[in-house]
């Protein structure tokens, strides 16, 4: 499958932002999202400014002992899960499927726990610490319409 | 997962065949499968807890060759029904002496509260009688109508894996949300640090106790947000946690563990008692109620015992087995709504995002 790559510097939260409110307003029903990243990198932060871009007005919390959060969004609805606690073939029994393929948007943070139960398009996103303020973000898409909206964004920027 | 509807209230005088005269106690058999543990309870008269049963107390691997209950939903499906014939047993009554199902409707996972949900539908079908569906963190705080007497208005400060919440209770069962976590509910930053301090999960306990331990501390920021919220947040907390431990690595230390566990408890205990002290004052509460998972915490128990007493407001804290996630606080909030005839048709369905000030 074609996969496209790219690195995006951010030196500030609204760097961390901006790319989040960019992707968000790209997504259609259906989209997932993976992120990866040391704790404290800023998964739940970048998940917290796609939720706000996706009209969810509701507080946007961690969902690592949930698991699963659901919100309301005013385009569709946000599926904001964690699956550092659970192992694959727990995630594999959580039926992850009707979300992935359901009438919203996914973000799963620790996706790389459970890579093969991803459906086959997906954006995935690493988080990397580089210092208070900045982080390293690599973004790989797998398949439309991500691997289009990254080749845009390397085009024409954010 | 569009089935966000909540299922209509039945109120009284439907053709659930019902004699309720005073004297005759009321026995609620209670579910909770909202995330981790599955828990059937049988409570009499919404206080009188006869049993309280929860998977991960009890021995099941004898009975089920290994298989511990958690999160999946083939775990509680698995368990629900021999959970159901335990607190029936223990409590000694029979399924016919049973008035009234309540159960989780949320917030929790779908998949897991379905479980719950389809076991007390199924019940209260099979027996005929009433079914409640029953707020999950309603239920937390009524816990402590288990073992005291809640008096009223008053301030309930919920602390477990997946909530921080300040809720002013005005009157029996009037619930309003006046703070929330705005990132990692309490157990999850305690866990957090933990994984940092390389500790097993779940965290809460060994750090407790390591803050406990400590001769030294490591001072930490504390998060107080605009001056008159009583939101929360934690996140803040843990980035200068692990900013502590990987500056002492890169300098080839060993990070003094138990001098960060005790500087992380105190910042977390000052702003959680700090605001829950505040909230009471203005609320002019009567009580102040601890509930939630993380009421275990030492540290936490102790601050706010001290501070209740200086200030002459009585700290109700339920038993630990109730502040875990347990079925019994869910009969006990369930008969609340059995006071008021208030009950959930056979319809309704699991609500992930339940809201307590709508329940």
């Amino acid at each position: 499958m074609q996969s496209v790559e790219m690195t995006y510097i951010s030196n500030s939260e609204a760097d961390t932002v901006k790319l989040a409110e960019h992707l968000a307003k790209k997504c259609r029903p259906g989209a997932v999202i993976a992120l990866d990243g040391d704790l404290g990198a800023g998964k739940t932060r970048f998940s917290q400014a796609f939720a706000k871009a996706l009209g969810v007005n509701e507080v946007v919390n961690s969902p690592t002992f949930t698991i699963i959060k659901e919100y309301e969004g005013s385009e569709m609805p946000f599926y904001h899960m964690d699956v550092y606690r659970v192992g694959m073939a727990e995630a594999d029994e959580l039926g992850l499927d009707e979300y992935f393929y359901g009438d919203g948007v996914t973000i799963v943070e620790w996706s790389s726990i459970i890579t093969p139960l991803l459906p086959p398009q997906y954006l995935h996103l690493f988080i990397q610490y580089e210092g208070e303020q900045s982080r390293t973000m690599r973004l790989t898409a797998y398949g439309e319409p991500f691997a289009t909206q990254l080749n845009e964004i390397k085009w024409r920027g954010i | 997962m569009n089935e966000k509807d909540t299922g209509s209230t039945v109120n009284g005088n439907n053709d659930i065949s019902m004699s309720t005269p005073s004297d005759k106690p009321i026995y609620i058999l209670a579910i909770e499968t909202s995330c981790d543990e599955t828990s059937v309870a049988i409570v009499r008269d919404g206080h009188a807890v006869l049993s309280n049963m929860i998977s991960s107390q009890i021995d099941v691997h004898r009975r089920f060759g290994g298989v511990v209950p958690e999160i999946a939903s083939r775990k509680h499906v698995e368990t629900i029904t021999v959970m159901i014939e335990q607190a029936i047993e223990e409590a000694a009554i029979s399924l016919e002496d049973v008035s009234a199902i309540a159960v989780t409707q949320g917030p929790g996972l779908v998949g897991a509260l379905l479980v719950g949900i389809v076991a007390a539908k199924s019940l209260a079908m099979a027996l005929n009688i009433p079914l409640i569906g029953t707020h999950h963190i309603a239920g937390h705080i009524y816990a402590n109508q288990l073992t005291a007497k809640i008096e009223y208005p008053c301030m309930a400060l919920v602390v477990s894996g997946g909530h921080t919440e300040l809720v002013h209770i005005e009157s029996e069962g009037q619930f309003k949300l006046i703070g929330r976590t705005r990132d990692d509910a309490v157990g999850e930053a305690y866990d957090k640090v933990a994984r940092a301090a390389n500790l097993p999960y779940p965290g809460g306990p060994h750090i407790d106790k390591l803050a406990f331990e400590a001769d030294e501390v490591v001072q930490m920021p504390r998060s107080w947000l605009e001056a008159d919220s009583y939101d929360f947040s934690f996140s803040g907390l843990k980035s200068a946690v692990l900013n502590v431990v990987n500056q002492s690595k890169m300098k080839g230390n060993e990070p003094n563990y138990s001098a960060i566990a005790r500087g992380f408890q105190e910042s977390v205990i000052d702003v959680l008692v700090g605001k829950a002290m505040r909230a009471v004052k203005e609320y002019d509460a009567k009580q102040l109620l601890l509930c939630g998972g993380v009421a275990a915490n030492k540290g936490l128990r102790a601050e706010l015992t001290a501070r209740c007493e200086a200030e002459g407001v009585p700290l109700l804290v339920p038993p630990m087995e109730y502040c875990t996630d347990n079925a019994a606080m869910i009969g006990a909030a369930g008969y609340l709504k059995w006071k008021q005839q208030q009950f959930t048709s056979l319809d309704f369905n699991a609500h992930p995002t339940f809201s307590l000030e709508g329940w």
